[in-house]
């Protein structure tokens, strides 16, 4: 059906006047031109278009925009408010990452893990990103990049 | 002669003012004739290099940064040999408008290649300034110092001038000249600097070719068979048509839905009543392995000496072995993805491709139009490892940007990915092969489907025949394959080592020897010896008969003069055939290392890739038709399948650098191979070695 969403998106209000039907990924990167989110599989098999709404990471290309009508939105765009976030900067030191496709997925992954478990174990982070593929086999370094990231915010706290 | 119709002077045009220096890597000459139809490089120019006003480094060369890191690695080059700061290194790529013909980002040709050419022309130009900087600071250039960009006089560095002041306002030009490189006090070649593709990768910031975003455009969906082979009958458009901001375009046998959202564009496109002819029946996952070797073309000798009724006389028994290995995904996260514009009647498209010359060629033929109206401009590759050779989606964007007089963006399906990837061939190896003595005194085998890259075995064999016929290069008779097959991460040399390494395992078990003293003992190669050695070592390799139970396997490998020996420890769950690896240990001479982070990457990301197409990867299909179109059936290795990785770098700076994104993955296979044989005592013949195939061996045990 078409009518206006409303939501938060990155910290601002956004509103979308189109087919509330539509996944939230194509809404994101076509009508709203964030394009940091990626398209890989579009069955949510993948994890490169996660984003955080609420507090979970969702697949938005298989989110319909009627869910997130009212909520928070986070995007790889809005993570680091001034300058990186710990995440992103753990990502960078340990070069976690190689063609970087699905970098923001994992990213937003890790940040979504991290709000509930603020201290995971080594299992539970790779339990927590198992459904997120990595083609370039970048796995240990990323696991070493959010186990960075988590001591980060425990020093930090 | 500079290739495509471009010529040096041309350049000058883009470029501006400054001190430029150029330089081939003559790639062309490196890569023979065994690229049919692919044009010619030029013979005096790949790269240059300009040294602006403003005193920033350029580098300007047409390969790609698909992950690798070579943005990185050539920045590397030109910080050491010009002694400026890294981030003043900016590299250019991927762009046919600004960067001088390259052939394509594949064979691991980045590090042996052109990375040397570039560090040569970083010296020279170093060279050139400090001979400027001489004349004006009246100085004798061996009492001048350069750091950090600016030249100065030895003992009173007032008397000083940058490189920005002294190309400001000139315009300098050189082509490369054997100006030596620095031979000693090394300060970045041989560390791991920060990856320049960073900042842009963990902040969303990077444009891959879907990322464009341009006025008006346009996102297709195109309609496609539904197997290989299946030809349209008839197309009901009418329903699709009377969607609102819908287009239909239909265009020499392509009919394509447009809008301006992508996620309409594909749903319009499933209101198309379209009925397709199947194709004649044809091989499935089963039966190709047959069909394979019924289709094959003419064998070819690859590898032969010595007389194989003398070896066969020696040996007494020949052992023989066939192993199959099914056609495997490139499957990068990125699909092959399109965005094409046309302003004035040139035609830029952002392509995921490794080779953009090769799409500018086949665009400018498309569209019927000279190359110079055509540019394209690969950035960032969300990964490639062969299967963006090749970009068809390149030519479909440009054809409706033409069509609909609008900027068009096509992005490929994972659907549309898995049916159009040229995948690895399937492949049957057979090996009838002889041992007395503990040596090695057969080696009779014949290759099909897979290619001829390191068929003939680096053992010291006397009798031996190495023969293959067709590959992954083309060649191929029509039908033999049911689709496209291409070049995937180390063509031809997962398959023929996991034969040949698979198969010196099963020699050394008949023989009641260790796999590590046997291959030694078959094996002068000093490189190879070394790593093998070096993995032995930080493995822990106990001697033993195997199966002895622990799981432990290795294999050696080469790739493209690059040396591997990879040690494998493996738990296989009897019941369920599945196979854990708990630790993944590789040895490997890759020359020169450059820069060992890099090369570390390169080489974890062959063990997880390696995994994958050991374990679980294969293309099912039927008449043509694709089973698997996503990554619920077709699956790729996960954070959970981690094994631990320890790789030693036998650091041989003796040696040219070699490539690193493909060496590492080609002993895999058998290394995984030979450890479940060991922790089991059965093997699967058959990549990939899955729970169904190991429990399938187990049963028949």
């Amino acid at each position: 059906m078409e009518r206006t969403i409303s939501f938060t998106l990155n910290g601002k209000t956004a509103a979308v006047k189109t087919d509330d039907e539509r996944m939230l990924l194509w809404v994101l990167r076509s009508d709203l031109g964030l394009t940091g989110t990626k398209f890989g599989c579009g069955e949510g098999l993948c994890g490169a278009c996660t984003v955080i709404v609420g507090n979970e990471a969702v697949r938005s290309c298989a989110t319909p925009l009627k869910a997130v009508a009212g909520k928070q939105v986070l995007t790889i765009e809005g993570i680091g408010h001034s300058g990186l976030h710990a995440i992103q900067q753990a990502f960078l030191d340990h070069h976690a990452f190689q063609c970087g496709y699905c970098t923001p997925g994992m990213i937003l992954g890790a940040y979504a893990l991290l709000l509930k478990t603020p201290h995971p174990t080594r299992a539970q982070i790779a339990q927590h990103m198992e459904d997120n593929l990595c083609r370039c086999g970048s796995h240990v370094r990323i696991l070493d990049a959010i186990q960075q990231a988590a001591r980060a915010a425990k020093a930090g706290a | 002669m500079v290739a495509d119709g471009m010529k040096r002077r041309e350049f000058f045009g883009v470029a501006g003012s400054g001190l430029f220096v150029f330089f081939s890597a003559n790639l062309a000459a490196q890569e023979p004739a065994r690229l049919p139809g692919r044009q010619a490089g030029p013979t005096d120019l790949n790269a240059y290099l300009k040294i602006g006003a403003d005193g920033r480094v350029t580098c300007l060369a047409g390969k790609v940064e698909l992950g690798q890191g070579v943005m990185t690695e050539l920045a590397a080059a030109l910080a050491e040999e010009l002694d400026v700061a890294l981030d003043t290194v900016d590299v250019v790529l991927g762009d046919t408008d600004l960067c001088p013909y390259d052939m394509g980002t594949f064979g691991s040709m980045c590090t042996p290649l052109l990375w040397p050419a570039v560090r040569r022309a970083g010296a020279e130009a170093r060279a050139v300034l400090v001979q400027m900087a001489s004349e004006r600071l009246q100085v004798p250039a061996g009492q001048l110092q350069v750091h950090a960009g600016t030249v100065s006089e030895s003992g009173k560095p007032s008397n000083a001038v940058t490189y920005g002041q002294l190309v400001a306002g000139k315009r300098i030009e050189r082509h490369l000249e054997n100006v030596p490189v620095k031979a000693t006090g090394l300060k970045v070649i041989g560390t791991s600097p920060r990856r320049k593709d960073g900042p842009d990768k963990v902040t969303g910031g990077a444009q891959y070719a879907g990322d464009i975003q341009l006025p008006g455009m346009l996102h297709a969906a195109i309609l496609r068979p539904p197997a290989h082979g299946a030809k349209l009958k008839s197309a009901d458009t009418s329903a699709a048509e009377k969607l609102s901001g819908v287009r239909v375009v239909k265009d020499g046998g392509m009919i394509a839905v447009l809008h301006e959202r992508p996620d309409i564009a594909v749903a319009a496109l499933g209101k198309i009543k379209a009925e397709f002819e199947n194709p004649p029946a044809g091989p499935d996952d089963k039966t190709i392995f047959d069909h394979i070797q019924k289709t094959a073309p003419q064998p070819r000798v690859v590898g032969q000496s010595g007389d194989l009724a003398e070896g066969q006389r020696l040996a007494g028994s020949v052992i023989e072995g066939t192993y199959l290995n099914s056609y495997v995904a490139h499957a990068p996260i990125e699909t092959h993805t399109a965005t094409a514009q046309i302003e004035d009647g040139k035609v830029t498209v952002w392509a995921s491709t490794q080779a953009p010359f090769m799409v500018k060629s086949a665009v400018a033929s498309a569209l019927g139009l000279p190359a110079d109206k055509v540019r394209i401009i690969s950035r960032y590759v969300g990964g490639g490892f062969g299967g963006k050779t090749e970009a068809d989606q390149g030519v479909e964007a440009a054809r409706l940007a033409k069509l609909t007089g609008k900027p068009v963006q096509v992005v490929y399906s994972r659907q549309e990915e898995f049916f159009y990837d040229r995948f690895r061939p399937a492949a049957v190896m057979k090996i009838r092969a002889g041992v007395a003595g503990g040596k090695i005194v057969l080696w009779d085998n014949q290759v099909f489907g897979a290619g001829d890259r390191e068929a003939n075995p680096f053992y010291d064999i006397p009798h031996k025949r190495v023969t293959s016929a067709g590959g992954w290069m083309g060649g191929n008779p029509a039908g033999m394959n049911p689709f496209a097959v291409g070049a995937w991460r180390a063509p031809s040399v997962n398959s023929n080592t996991f034969a040949r390494e698979s198969h010196i395992d099963v020699l050394a078990a008949k023989a009641g020897l260790d796999p590590l003293e046997f291959r030694l003992n078959n094996l002068t190669n000093a490189r190879m010896r070394r790593v093998l050695e070096t993995a032995a070592r930080q493995f822990g390799w106990k001697a033993g008969h195997a199966p002895t139970g622990r799981g432990a396997g290795m294999a050696c490998g080469m790739y493209s003069n690059a040396c591997n020996a990879t040690m494998t420890e493996v738990a296989v769950n009897r019941a369920t055939g599945a196979v854990e690896v708990k630790r993944v240990v590789m040895a490997l001479d890759e020359g020169l290392v450059v820069n060992p982070d890099g090369m570390r990457q390169q080489a974890e990301g062959c063990v997880m890739m390696g995994l994958g197409y050991s374990l679980t990867e294969e293309v099912r299909f039927r008449n043509g038709e694709v089973l698997d179109s996503n990554f619920d059936s077709y699956r790729i290795p996960r954070f959970s399948w981690l094994p631990k990785i320890e790789i030693v770098m036998v650091d041989n700076p003796e040696m040219p650098a070699l490539g690193g994104g493909e060496p590492p993955i080609v002993a895999m296979g058998a290394a995984l191979a030979n450890a479940i044989f060991d922790a089991v005592g059965v093997r699967s013949l058959q990549l990939p070695m899955t729970p169904e195939r190991v429990k399938a061996a187990l049963a028949k045990a």
